[in-house]
């Protein structure tokens, strides 16, 4: 999921989230674990970003929409707080392959206007985001399906896909192009949920009062102002709303929702305002949280700058770059001690995460060594006097530039050379330097993950040809990895696979991390059990009045 | 009057159309691919890109994109956001609030400003004036947007006299803070043009001659000096009625008010060429009939002046 450039959030950005001191969690833990009853009839109020687009699964590719479709609509299963995926409609999801599923439903779900969720839901669902004439964002969620290639194809007449298979109202088979082992990991996530019939005669008029099958329901959206989600009687699930519905209140800037959190005008917000930083922990007490999620930041040097090709001279020049910054001085002088220095590339809620991956000490700052790799890659070719070192990053995004500038000045003080920041004014105007790949230099970036599965992170960013694959890295040694991973049955088998194709990563450094994520949160006095998902967002049907 | 009246509304034609050429040519020169944005750095087939292109006429020159948008203009078409409304209905929403916002911005300067100017320049160089020159003086160089925070702080937080933001009808009760912030610069602009223009009537013939005849000091105030002394103060309101509107951006940030500010800051991120174009373009319409409504006020406040 990614979060909107016009939201200033973490996107690729990340950096906004700033933390004051790593408490990790525990006051929320304390309050949600504590077991108070609360108010269940009261409507919480909680800010967002209007939604990019309407509400369609397949269409919705950013928090705002994101985390009202992830309440008004189920999937196959749901993630839990620490990213576990639990069922939901789903009654098995079964495959000796990895490569061909089936899906069988647990009977008796419905849509809030009473029609039933069958297996068709879904298939019908998944063809209608995958055909290239719906344009839909998230068309690239099916890729892994087989037949995907000839419905995303521009002008493609054929909208059904060939490895989707209805058997029954409660069963269907999924047949895959490769065996993918973290394929069910994926089916929480927003591209994959069911849509009823009624949506595909009028797409676009449902995506803006969707008839959905969640905890909630949409009542009212108007937009730019707020969306009002009410309790869905129907629903059945572990996410049952333990409140009376959730008021999403459109806020342009977190400043001034972080205003109404202590006037007590919104009940729940997910980000702090980077001004707020220093002291909303004394201002909010017990009512606030700092909690890691699963995204990160890091820096891409893209393949086909100079000096930074594949190879021993590229190798070592960013070995020596990443060894020149001081991660935790940044932590803490930039993020008042928050953050979680980076251990390797994924994130640390994920499932088969281990900070021991053999290679990661490239990540820790050593003004020696790094002198000495620069000498050795001077050696092979040498770096002229008039060489620059920039990073890039967009200004539109609050808090880039600090930490930027900051990792630019460390890798001038330490290795000497002019290394500098280098601004662009917009998100697009980075983003289409990166996509074109015309950059000049290395650019800030990061993952914010979409489903709780190391392979997020590494097939996408990585992976030979991959869609987020911004540095142009290619390795077939790690592709292999990467194929050897997905293929294994036992999911602790593939990530040990996984973290044996991040010790290739060490070595080339296509990008370095800096460091993991954190959400800041807080919230007002009149709600209670507030915690934060694995992917950062509230777990708003958990919250109740005071 | 009559004839004067069209030749301006016909002047309006040009402006119109320059305008709104040289926003969409600025908008569409800006840095940045929108609709590589819109995917947010994730991947993006070229199916989906070429659709949404074509969608937004991304994928013409600009000569033809402009023309485009003039021929929708035609049936009162705007266009489409990037989220798939239709621009016409985000003006809809937007201007009404910004336009409550505008003018009790605008009636507030002009009440408390002539007021307060007014008073001050009758009692040139006493407490009153000496207090509200340097109260003016200290609102003028405070940026907009640190009145905005204490205010917001003070009056929204600490004391909970009102919501520190706005909710989404944006009531007139609501608007009072934020129109106060939009308003306290102008303000004091005001106070201090019709403090220099009473000072400077009073001394005139004409205010000798009426107190000289026996007139009220009311009737001397309020008829021969102050009407005499509104012509620089009502030209000043009148452009500031359209910099208000456009000028909001600030103040709505802060009180979260949904209106045209906010978005047409959005847009302008997003490179959303219609949503800018047509913002920028109902402004520049607002801000000719505001100099317009300013021009035909002079011949009511000086009798010697006369349109034919």
């Amino acid at each position: 999921m990614r979060y909107s450039h016009a939201s200033k959030a973490l996107v690729l950005s990340a950096a906004l989230a700033l933390t004051l001191t790593a408490c990790g969690g525990g006051t929320s833990e304390e309050s949600a674990g504590g077991g108070s009853e609360g108010d269940a009839t009261k409507v919480i109020t909680a800010n967002t970003t209007e939604p990019q687009n309407g509400l369609l699964p397949a269409n919705t590719n950013e928090v705002g929409g994101g985390r009202v479709m992830d309440l008004i609509f189920t999937g196959l299963v749901s993630y839990d707080s620490k990213g576990k995926p639990v069922n939901e409609i789903a009654e098995s999801i079964e495959t000796e392959d990895s490569q061909n599923y089936t899906i069988k439903l647990a009977p008796g779900h419905t849509f809030s206007d009473g029609s039933p969720v069958t297996a068709a839901s879904f298939v019908d669902a998944w063809n209608f985001g995958a055909a290239a004439k719906n344009a839909q964002l998230n068309s690239y969620f099916f890729e892994s399906i087989k037949g995907y290639d000839e419905v995303s194809a521009e002008g493609a007449t054929s909208e059904e896909m060939e490895g989707l298979k209805v058997v029954d109202d409660n069963t269907f088979t999924v047949e895959l192009s490769q065996p993918e082992s973290d394929f069910p990991l994926r089916l929480g996530y927003t591209a994959f949920m069911p849509l009823p019939e009624a949506a595909f005669e009028d797409p676009k008029a449902y995506g803006q009062m969707p008839v959905s099958n969640g905890p909630y329901k949409l009542t009212e959206w108007n937009h730019d102002v707020n969306l009002k989600l009410e309790v869905n009687e129907s629903y059945e699930g572990p996410r049952k709303a333990a409140n009376g519905g959730v008021d999403f209140k459109v806020y342009q800037s977190t400043e001034s929702a972080y205003q109404d959190i202590l006037a007590g005008n919104l009940d729940v917000l997910d980000q702090i305002p980077p001004s707020a930083l220093a002291n909303y922990q004394d201002e909010l007490g017990d009512r606030s949280i700092n909690a890691p999620y699963a995204g990160n930041a890091t820096i891409t040097i893209s393949g086909y700058l100079d000096h930074f090709k594949q190879g021993e001279e590229g190798n070592l020049r960013r070995a020596a770059i990443s060894r020149s910054i001081d991660r935790q001085q940044i932590i803490e002088k930039v993020y008042f001690g928050g953050k979680v220095k980076a251990e390797e590339f994924t994130a640390p809620v994920l499932d088969g995460y281990t900070a021991d991956i053999p290679g990661s000490e490239v990540l820790d700052f050593d003004a020696d060594e790094a002198k000495k790799l620069w000498d050795e890659a001077n050696a092979i070719e040498a770096w002229g006097d008039s060489e620059e070192f920039s990073i890039g990053y967009n200004v539109d995004g609050a808090g880039n530039k600090e930490f930027v500038e900051a990792v630019a000045n460390q890798v001038k003080n330490t290795l000497g050379i002019n290394a500098v920041a280098k601004p662009y004014t917009s998100f697009k105007a980075l983003r289409e330097d990166v996509g074109k790949k015309t950059m000049s230099g290395a650019h800030r970036s990061g993952w914010q993950a979409d489903y709780p599965s190391m392979y997020n992170f590494l097939g996408a960013l990585y992976g030979t040809g991959a869609g987020s694959n911004d540095g142009d890295y290619s390795n077939k040694e790690f592709d292999d990895k990467l194929t050897d991973g997905l293929a294994a049955t036992d999911p602790a088998e593939g990530a040990k696979i996984f973290n044996e194709s991040q010790e290739i990563l060490f070595k080339d450094l296509p990008a370095i991390p800096l460091w993991y994520q954190a959400v800041q949160g807080g919230w007002s006095e009149n709600v209670d059990n507030v915690e934060f998902g694995w992917n950062g967002v509230p777990i708003y049907n958990a919250i109740t009045g005071k | 009057m009559l004839s004067f009246t069209f030749k301006r509304f016909l002047q309006l034609i040009p402006v119109f159309f320059g305008a709104t050429l040289l926003v969409y040519f600025l908008v569409f020169a800006t840095p940045g691919d929108p609709i590589t944005a819109l995917s947010g750095g994730k991947p993006m087939t070229p199916a989906v890109e070429a659709s949404l292109r074509a969608q937004y006429n991304l994928d013409q020159p600009f000569w033809i994109q402009y023309g485009l948008y003039l021929k929708n203009l035609v049936t009162l078409d705007l266009g489409m956001s990037f989220s798939g409304q239709e621009v016409r209905d985000l003006l809809i929403r937007a201007f009404p609030v910004t336009a409550r916002l505008a003018v009790m911005a605008l009636a507030i300067e002009a009440v408390f400003g002539i007021l307060f100017g007014v008073i001050a320049g009758m009692r040139k160089g006493k407490w009153f004036d000496s207090t509200v020159l340097f109260a003016s003086l200290i609102v003028i160089a405070v940026p907009t947007f640190v009145l905005g925070f204490v205010l917001q702080y003070v009056v929204g937080v600490e004391l909970g006299w009102a919501k520190p933001t706005v909710s989404g009808g944006a009531t007139w009760g609501e608007l009072i803070l934020p129109a106060t912030v939009l308003g306290l610069v102008s303000l004091a602009y005001v106070l201090r043009l019709t403090r220099t223009s009473i000072i400077e009537n009073k001394q005139a013939d004409y205010v000798r001659t009426a107190t000289a005849k026996g007139l009220s000091r009311g009737r001397v105030v309020n008829v021969h000096i102050l009407r005499n002394s509104l012509i620089p103060v009502v030209t000043f309101l009148g452009a500031d009625l359209g910099s208000l509107m456009g000028g909001a951006i600030v103040t709505e940030g802060i009180f979260n008010v949904p209106g045209v500010g906010s978005l047409l800051f959005s847009a302008i991120r997003k490179g959303e060429i219609p949503t800018v174009v047509a913002v920028v373009g109902v402004l520049v319409v607002v801000f000719v009939l505001a100099n317009l409504i300013v021009d035909m006020l002079y011949a009511l406040l000086d009798p010697r002046i006369r349109y034919a």
